[in-house]
């Protein structure tokens, strides 16, 4: 589904991704873990299209597709969804009507009909029922005055709402508290399934306790330099990056 | 080329829909101004003697002022004598049946329907054009309810005596430069009469439409509402797309007696000039509302989006005690326009309340000021006011500006102002568009965000086109 071949992009200049490469199939779950600044958001957003990040290198395809070639809001159209690591106010727009605005938006871009508000708010209901969401969180402004847990669940809500095939969840987790953190955890279970795939960016192994990966990879310096199942985590937990750093100069000099 | 030229024209046809001139037979006055074009003007409509005296002695004062500069407006000098002052369609109809059938359609492109079918709309509707009204909906509706609701120059015919009783009550002859030009050669306008105890029982508005070239609009509009009476009152306004400068100067004023309740909207869309600042109408207008009576209350709602100059204060005089003054705009200057707007509030009676929200919306080179007064006298015992003063910028080039003016008189007066300048960040841009929503859709959708709280106040109809107006105005505005 997701292809990303010896990406590298470079940020006001300075190179942020180096040549990292990642296969993600329909049905898996990635996780990608690192230190900070190892380039975690910039894979996030770059896949997402935003504006500021130079790709000088390599390729990403998305379901056989130059995903470069197709417009943030085609991207969102195609399947892709971004959680944003710090999700965005829009003050006096309310967030139902924002909502519905963008799943008409990639419906007809998809050439499916547009839903009508009845239509909508039964697929609304449906999905706040799934997630323990309160109705408050549909009559308010988007994000606006939210506090730090309730604009990352209102991702998740917006990705159950939008049923992406490809979900980037970058630190999703951060700042969440456990009720929080099990209830996004609970929203991506429960869209597991084998048409959709997930990437989820995290610095903590917490998250992996309740979203169960298929893979682990470390982002280290602008690529992937580990990849493992469910137990690198564990083990990244346990020793810390540091670990990492010294297998790898321990290796390069074997 | 000629696929070109017309792909241009569409462009431009569509950022400005109302910008088309009907070819109606018109008679006008020569352009200059004179004591002789004011006897002119009064002739023309039939008035009595005291109504050409008014003009005259208002005529005369005119001529010892000078152009207000206090105003962030850089505005090219405008020549008084090249103005033609009057301007009417040749056909003098006698109803709504009689009138011209152009007429008729030039209206209905504009979305304002005057025939029979307007009646599902359920507004009555005054649709000025040029210098005279050239008909009123809904008359022998109103008129069972007691209510009044006909042109200016009908109402000096008709109805002298509250003509006389408060025409220049609440603007002055001599109150301003603009103000005082119009009392001398105001052409019509609309006059509204609400007797005591009445609930005006539907939507009451009209529709100012410049269509003459080299021709000044100058409309008077005088509302009254007595005892416990209730009106909401909406006004829109287009003109067509000319490479020159157009003068509206307009007056209107409102009174409110005991528990009386007037509500003003205002869609005003004139023609704004193009891309680089040729053409467009001048605006220069005073409207002012008298409190006059206890527990009344004035609400002054507008949206701004045309005219290439916009010098405007509605404002509310709160004499009568416990008396409410309310102003919600939105303004919104791209391109090259420039607006100078805001309100004065003048607390005068005990416990009066005020409350102010500004939205200011500035895009391309597009330069909005936002002036207000709040002002509240030594006899204002429990005097409140409540300003918010919001501005949206969209690219570089463009200005927001704000003079909040405080002046209290009375020690136990509670004024606060709120002030914000924000811009649409890509932060924003960047989060709708990884939704699904595309780049134009994006901002109308910040924008109409913002201008919730002053959208909410508009009548229903008129906040949809408001939003669809603004969404038009802004077409271009990013990327």
């Amino acid at each position: 589904m997701l292809k990303i071949d010896n990406l590298h992009v470079s940020v006001a200049g300075r190179e942020i991704l180096k040549g990292l490469s990642l296969q993600v199939n329909a049905g898996e779950v990635h996780a990608i873990m690192g230190p900070n600044g190892a380039g975690k958001s910039t894979l996030g957003h770059v896949l997402a299209g935003r504006d500021g990040y130079e790709v000088t290198a390599g390729s990403v395809e998305f379901d056989g597709k130059n995903l470069f070639e197709l417009e943030p809001e085609e991207r969102a159209a195609a399947g892709v969804f971004l959680a944003f690591q710090y999700p965005v106010e829009i003050p006096g727009v309310n967030n139902t009507y924002f909502l519905k605005a963008a799943l008409n938006a990639q419906r007809k871009v998809r050439g499916e009909p547009e839903l009508d508000s009845m239509q909508f708010l039964k697929r609304v209901r449906e999905k706040l029922s799934v997630l323990h969401i309160s109705d408050d969180l549909l009559h308010r402004a988007v994000n606006a005055g939210f506090s730090g847990g309730e604009k990352k669940r209102n991702e998740i809500f917006q990705m159950a709402v939008l049923e992406p095939r490809l979900a980037i969840l970058d630190e999703t987790d951060s700042g969440l508290d456990i009720d929080a953190l099990k209830m996004v955890a609970e929203g991506v279970n429960h869209m597991r399934d084998a048409n959709r795939a997930f990437v989820v960016v995290t610095h903590y192994q917490r998250l992996l306790d309740y979203i169960v990966p298929d893979f682990v990879h470390v982002l280290a310096d602008g690529r992937i330099v580990e990849s493992g199942d469910k137990s690198l985590a564990f083990k990244l937990e346990e020793h810390g990056y540091a670990w990492l750093k010294e297998r790898k100069l321990a290796g390069s000099e074997a | 080329m000629a696929t070109e030229r017309n792909d241009i024209e569409k462009a431009l046809s569509r950022r400005y829909e109302a910008g088309f001139i009907t070819d109606i037979e018109m008679e006008s006055l020569p352009a200059g101004l004179s004591e002789d074009i004011v006897r002119a003007i009064s002739a023309k409509k039939e008035e009595p003697q005291w109504m050409t005296d008014w003009r005259l002695a208002a005529y005369r004062h005119w001529l010892t002022m000078s152009t207000p500069e206090w105003a962030k407006l850089k505005i090219a000098p405008i020549d008084f004598q090249a103005i033609s002052y009057y301007a009417a369609p040749k056909s003098r109809p006698k109803s709504l049946a009689e009138v011209d059938p152009k007429l008729l359609e030039a209206y209905d492109k504009l979305g304002v329907p005057l025939h029979e079918r307007a009646k599902l709309a359920g507004v009555a509707v005054d649709a000025v054009f040029d210098s005279v009204s050239v008909g009123t909906t809904f008359r022998k509706e109103l008129a069972e309810a007691g209510v009044i609701f006909c042109s200016m120059s009908e109402a000096v015919r008709e109805h002298p005596e509250l003509v006389q009783k408060y025409l220049g009550t609440v603007v002055p002859v001599g109150d301003n430069y603009f103000a005082a030009l119009n009392s001398a050669v105001f052409s019509d306008g609309s006059f509204v009469f609400i007797p005591r105890g009445v609930r005006c029982p539907m939507e009451l508005s009209t529709y100012f439409r410049i269509n003459a070239g080299h021709t000044g609009q100058f409309e008077r509009t005088l509302i009254i509402a007595e005892e416990r009476a209730t009106v909401s009152y909406l006004e829109g306004c287009t003109a067509p797309m000319r490479d020159e400068n157009q003068l509206h100067a307009a007056v209107v004023e409102l009174v409110a007696l005991d528990d009386a309740n007037i509500k003003y909207s205002t869609v005003q869309n004139w023609y704004p000039g193009d891309e680089n600042g040729v053409g467009g109408i001048y605006n220069f207008v005073t409207k002012r509302g008298d409190c006059r009576g206890a527990r009344s209350k004035i609400s002054w709602t507008q949206v701004e989006t045309g005219s290439a100059i916009t010098w405007k204060y509605p404002s509310c005089v709160l004499r009568g005690d416990d008396s409410v003054g309310e102003f919600y705009s939105v303004a919104l200057t791209h391109h090259r326009q420039q607006a100078d707007t805001g309100t004065k509030m003048i607390h005068i009676g005990r416990n009066t309340k005020s409350k102010i929200i500004s939205k200011g919306i500035s895009a391309g080179h597009g330069q909005n000021t936002y002036r207000g007064l709040v002002k509240v006298e030594k006899g204002a015992e429990g005097a409140r006011n409540y300003t918010q003063c919001d501005s949206l910028l969209i690219g570089k080039k463009c200005g927001a500006h704000t003079f909040p003016y405080i002046e209290v008189k009375h020690p136990g007066a509670i004024v606060e102002h709120e002030a914000t300048t924000s811009k649409i960040s890509d932060d924003q841009l960047f989060y709708c568009r990884a939704r699904g929503i595309g780049e134009e859709d994006a901002v109308s959708m910040i924008v109409d965000g913002f201008c919730k709280q002053v959208f909410k106040e508009l009548p229903m109809e008129f906040a949809v086109e408001a939003k669809k107006l603004l969404e038009l105005s802004l077409e271009g505005a990013v990327g």
